[in-house]
């Protein structure tokens, strides 16, 4: 397996692994965003819940 | 009927959060072997050489670019039709993957015909129909944010997605009409992109990462519903239960 | 007072009329806006007629397009604001043919006058003599559907902060077959070449336009006003 080669993608590096990359950029936001939307819901609630709490000691 | 049970969001909480592992695990399988065959076992193209690689996330993205829309669409009718929130939900979640999709295939589709166009953008149907497609997922995506009572947002952005997926099909008849008009008879080698001979060795990989693709959606979809049905029925006992430190 | 079908809908196409009469500047607004878009052209690309006369159809339509799509918000923006729009909803004939009445009346006071203007702009950009029916009959069948389209966009956004360019946004992609068809309309009359096809697509999508827009814009409405 000649590695240079892999990576040169026969001169269209710059266009294959720009796509490659694009994607992995892609999935990885998705799933960031998905776990900070869960997150920032959470914590929400959180504060909510012992807002409540203070409230009814 | 059997999935009414499901349509309860405690129910779907519950259910989603067993499977978002599983489905995980699946897609990194998937993605791992699609792109072990896209990147070592497919043999370069005859025309395009390596760059035909690239054939391995275009096309997929445009084709999950589509698939998203109509289950954002069907998703939004079943809400609007049977006012199940879960649909509602489901809706409002998966545009945002649906308009990265397009746009990584908007991307992709540049970065692959460069070699062929000399230049980073032509307006070949197939790029000119997931732009407008894309405008379409924006659409979508402003008019649920410019509405703040969310039984509106969630109607609005339902009916807007059924009147888009009726027109899809008229506005991509009408940019290949387009295109082909305008096409000088020398140079119709820019669309050879969107079809260079599927060979069995080009299809292996370009399914396994669309099914890839589409069990990463189904994820991350699972994953936003569940912070949304949270969000939802934070007034609800079971909710402060969860929460409880 | 008219209780039938018929007659209610002839009394809200009159009322809308009236109301677009008695404020002119409603309705010669957008006119003046195509006139001033279609003359940015000239002074943004140079007034070579050769260029000019090529670009004529696209700038045309495009014109039309973006006058159009102006003047949508005050389409419901009035009755919504007084309550009519309510009133209408509640009223017992069907909302969707009230809805069309009130497309048709916009349409004569903003597509009709864009449709009469269209020849002038036409000279200013070269387009060849020829060119001219097809013109005509292609803004004549295809303003309507821009009318019929955007009202459901403008259905979907009453009311709402941002809402005309959050409504042109909804609004344009939608538009963009329209725009493919009537300007290859006129580009097939300027370059010699048959525009029937062009044309015959165009009225296929005026009468698919006709019978699912209304529909749409009064579920839309309805959305909205609940």
């Amino acid at each position: 397996m000649n590695w240079s080669e892999f990576f040169a993608m026969g001169g269209y590096a710059l266009n294959v692994w720009g796509s490659y990359g694009m994607a992995a950029l892609v999935l990885a936001f998705n799933v960031l965003a998905a776990c900070r939307r869960v997150k920032s819901v959470r914590r929400e609630l959180e504060e909510t819940t012992r807002l409540n709490q203070a409230e009814s000691e | 009927m059997l999935f009414h049970k499901y349509a309860s969001p405690k129910v779907f909480y519950a259910l989603a959060g067993q499977l978002i592992p599983w489905f995980a695990v699946a897609t990194l399988i998937l993605l791992g072997y699609g792109l072990y065959q896209g990147l070592f076992v497919a043999p370069p193209d005859y025309q395009q050489g390596e760059s035909v690689r690239i054939m391995f996330i275009h096309v997929p993205a445009a084709w999950m670019s589509m698939f998203v829309y109509m289950v954002m669409a069907s998703a939004g009718a079943i809400g609007l039709i049977w006012n199940m929130r879960l649909a509602d939900m489901a809706a409002t979640a998966s545009a945002p993957i649906g308009a990265s999709f397009t746009l990584l295939a908007l991307v992709t589709g540049s970065l692959w015909g460069k070699p062929m166009w000399g230049t980073w953008w032509a307006w070949d149907a197939r790029l000119t129909s997931e732009l407008l497609l894309f405008f379409l997922y924006l659409g979508f995506m402003a008019l649920q944010a410019a509405i703040d009572e969310p039984r509106r947002a969630a109607r609005a952005g339902a009916l807007l997605a059924l009147v888009g997926m009726v027109n899809i099909p008229v506005i991509h008849f009408s940019v290949q009409w387009w295109n082909t008009l305008h096409q000088p008879a020398s140079v119709s080698s820019i669309n050879k992109i969107g079809t260079p001979a599927i060979h069995p060795s080009m299809l292996a990989p370009l399914l396994i990462m669309a099914v890839a693709f589409t069990v990463f959606f189904a994820t991350v979809l699972l994953m936003r519903m569940r912070a949304e049905i949270l969000h939802r029925e934070r007034h609800t006992g079971w909710v402060a239960e969860l929460v409880k430190p | 007072m008219a209780t039938s079908l018929v007659g209610t809908v002839w009394c809200v196409f009159r009322r809308d009329l009236l109301l677009a009469v008695r404020k002119p500047a409603d309705v010669a607004t957008p006119l003046v806006f195509f006139a001033i878009v279609v003359s940015l052209f000239p002074l943004g690309v140079g007034p070579e007629p050769a260029v000019l006369r090529t670009l004529a159809p696209g700038v045309l339509w495009v014109a039309a397009l973006l006058a159009t799509m102006l003047s949508l918000s005050r389409l419901f923006a009035a009755d919504y604001a007084d309550g009519t729009l309510e009133q209408l909803a509640l009223s017992p004939q069907p909302l969707t043919a009230l809805v069309l009445a009130k497309v048709l009346a916009h349409w004569v006071t903003t597509g009709l006058p864009l449709l009469l203007l269209s020849p002038l702009l036409a000279i200013q950009l070269y387009l060849p003599v020829e060119a001219f029916g097809s013109l005509l009959l292609a803004l004549l069948l295809g303003t309507p559907v821009l009318s019929l389209i955007g009202s459901i966009g403008a259905g979907l956004t009453l009311g709402l902060r941002g809402g005309g360019v959050l409504l042109s946004l909804l609004v344009l992609p939608l538009y963009t077959p329209i725009l493919i068809f009537g300007a290859g309309a006129v580009t097939a009359s300027a370059t010699g070449l048959d525009p029937e096809a062009y044309l015959s697509l165009l009225g296929a999508f005026l009468a698919v336009a006709l019978g699912f827009a209304p529909w749409a814009t009064a579920a839309a409405l309805r959305i909205s006003l609940d």
